[in-house]
């Protein structure tokens, strides 16, 4: 666009006054403001991310230079494995927990419910835990989750079991379950929105050439809705591989995620080390949208 | 009647709520025959269509086809199928699998319903378009890509909701001409849906005429031009005079068979001209009467141009009395 000559203008350029700007232009004029914010507040602070991964650090002092020891050290610890399995296994569960539950929440909304006004309201109800913030829905799941919790009282109030169970709190189980309640949100609004500009003929037009129920929900409901299963599963995905705050207050602290290893190199002021982790996790989670986008062209979509 | 009844309608109704859209209504279909249901929107055309095709409960009533009551029957197994007027093509699929989804539904396997599907696709001329999405098609052809897939369940009856408003004027003829040849090779009854006048009358064997719920004439299409039983038909099929305002018995002249007059004679009724209209092979004189309103007069143009008439003329209006035509109270 930019190097194509000036055609717009061209005939009417003579009897016009004043100056005429290409569309080349004032498409970077429009842009610029964006590209400002998302360049000061995003580009810039990944760059200085990647700079600092690369400085020394010992105990007490942080030095500029050009190493590659934290990435040495980070790469050749099988503790840093074993932590971005258990990050990309919360990450795949909580995955199918939400894309299951939200899937079937925006489903029942979008072809169950008759009137609009009945699916704004209902979808209204589904943000209302998002009046309180984060840590507040996180911690009200442990008096109910406890060795002594709800739950258990319940379980053992009905002789279900004889003894509280122990898993139900401070465990893979509890930190996968704030998870799923926080964002399954997320999954329910992008699938929502995609559902609703279906063609609500298209599904007579399914039954009318004799597919069933559920020939209509694989053959034509759930291709449709690959854009916004896939929007739906980004927004979860990196959600969660970014997480510290859940699985340290789900987990007592008994489990760990990347989050939590960048999260404890910043309590030691180990900032290099840090901002190494931060990096692998970066383009780790790149990866991970880059494979999701394969999927479904996304631009094409929106 | 010599063959059966390929379709019988019994009293059949539907109300949403407390408003009555399609009430009570008794009609024959014959086998092989290209019947239209003509009236204005909001008139229970399209909900009678979609009880038909089964995607509208019914209220009360019956749908008969062949002898079998398939009133409750889903859509697919009434022997029916359904285009829909915005053609509901499957964004995400080819046209070849578009033409093929049923075919796929029934488990049919891959070769032999693309193979079919492609011959349904020769019988439309869109062969050359299978690979294509039906994002990539124009509205034409999308119309015979809905139209090849309704046609590949091998319906009794096919149902058209409005296939032909979606589309420019100049294609809309083009296609009315095609659905008629193709109905008209396949033998099959089509059932189509329509508030155009000019298409019904172009179209149909049969013209079903519905207001308010409730038909109000049904024949063949000259019957139901030359032979207006209700004002409202007369008014809704267009073409024709509406006279006699005393007395509780109207007259419907048609606009063609009324002349002008620049002298009075016995029985003619006095008026102005207040708009000319040309309209190429005719001319459209409105006049303005003390008894009967505002009259169109139609005159061929070589008549017209023979004899013209200025705005704000008087004239007198005669027409024969074999051509004035009673209509019900």
């Amino acid at each position: 666009m930019a190097n194509q000559p000036n055609v717009t203008f061209g005939a009417l350029g003579a009897g016009r006054a004043g100056p005429g700007m290409s569309d080349a232009m004032s498409g970077w004029l429009l842009s610029a403001p964006l590209m400002l914010v998302l360049a000061f507040f995003l580009i810039l602070p990944i760059i200085m991310i990647v700079i600092v991964s690369f400085w020394g650090a010992t105990e007490f002092s942080i030095y500029p230079a050009f190493q590659f020891d934290n990435y040495e050290f980070l790469l050749s610890s099988p503790v840093t494995y074993q932590v971005f399995l258990a990050t990309i296994k919360y990450a795949i569960i909580t995955w199918v927990c939400t894309l299951l539950i939200g899937f079937t929440i925006a489903y029942f909304l979008a072809f169950h419910i008759r009137t609009q006004t009945w699916q704004i309201i209902l979808f209204l109800l589904c943000t209302i835990p998002f009046w309180t913030s984060n840590i507040i829905r996180m911690i009200s799941w442990i008096p109910f989750l406890g060795r002594n919790g709800l739950a258990n009282s319940a379980l053992v109030g009905m002789g279900i079991v004889d003894q509280p169970v122990e898993w139900l709190l401070y465990s893979d189980f509890s930190v996968i379950l704030a998870f799923v309640h926080l964002y399954t949100l997320f999954m329910v609004v992008p699938i929502f929105n995609t559902m609703m500009r279906i063609d609500r003929s298209l599904i007579e037009a399914a039954y009318d050439n004799g597919a069933t129920g559920l020939q209509t929900l694989t053959n034509v409901i759930i291709p449709l809705t690959k854009p916004g299963i896939m929007i739906g599963s980004i927004f979860v995905v990196t959600l969660v591989m970014g997480d510290f705050i859940t699985v340290r207050f789900m987990s007592g602290s008994q489990k760990a995620n990347v989050g939590r290893l960048i999260s404890n190199d910043i309590a030691l002021l180990q900032y290099p080390s840090a901002c190494a982790t931060a990096v692998v996790l970066l383009v780790t989670v790149l990866l991970v949208i880059a494979v999701l986008l394969r999927f479904v062209d996304i631009r094409k979509e929106l | 009647m010599a063959k059966p009844a390929a379709l019988e309608l019994i009293k059949l109704t539907k109300s949403y709520g407390g408003t009555v859209a399609v009430d009570a209504i008794d009609q024959v279909i014959p086998d092989g025959t290209y019947t239209c249901l003509l009236g204005p929107s909001g008139c229970g055309k399209s909900s009678t269509l979609r009880m038909l095709a089964g995607h509208e409960s019914v209220t009360s009533g019956d749908i008969v086809h062949k002898g079998a009551n398939i009133t409750d029957l889903p859509p697919a197994r009434r022997g029916t199928a359904m285009m829909f007027q915005s053609y509901a093509l499957f964004p995400h699929l080819s046209v070849v699998d578009n033409v093929a989804f049923s075919l796929k539904m029934k488990g049919v396997e891959k070769a032999k319903r693309q193979k079919e599907a492609r011959e349904l696709l020769e019988l439309v001329d869109m062969s050359a378009y299978g690979e294509r999405l039906p994002d990539q098609l124009s509205g034409g052809q999308q119309q015979r890509v809905a139209l090849a897939r309704a046609l590949i369940t091998r319906p009794s009856i096919l149902l058209l909701d409005e296939p032909l408003s979606a589309l420019d004027p100049f294609l809309r003829i083009r296609m009315r001409t095609e659905l008629k040849r193709l109905q008209r090779e396949l033998g099959i009854s089509f059932i189509h849906v329509t508030h155009s006048q000019d298409e019904a009358l172009a179209l149909a064997d049969h013209i079903i005429v519905m207001n308010r719920g409730k038909i109000e004439q049904d024949g063949p299409p000259q019957e139901v031009f030359d032979a207006p039983r209700t004002e409202f038909v007369a008014r809704f099929i267009g073409g024709h005079n509406i006279l006699g305002g005393s007395g509780n018995r109207k007259l419907a002249v048609r606009t063609d068979r009324m002349t002008i007059a620049t002298q009075s004679s016995a029985g003619a009724i006095p008026a102005s001209v207040v708009a000319v209209e040309y309209l190429g092979t005719i001319v459209n004189v409105t006049v303005e009467t003390a008894q009967a309103g505002e009259l169109t007069v139609s005159v061929g143009d070589t008549a017209y141009f023979h004899k013209p008439v200025e705005i704000g003329q008087s004239v007198f209006l005669t027409w024969k009395a074999e051509d004035a035509h009673q209509l019900a109270a």
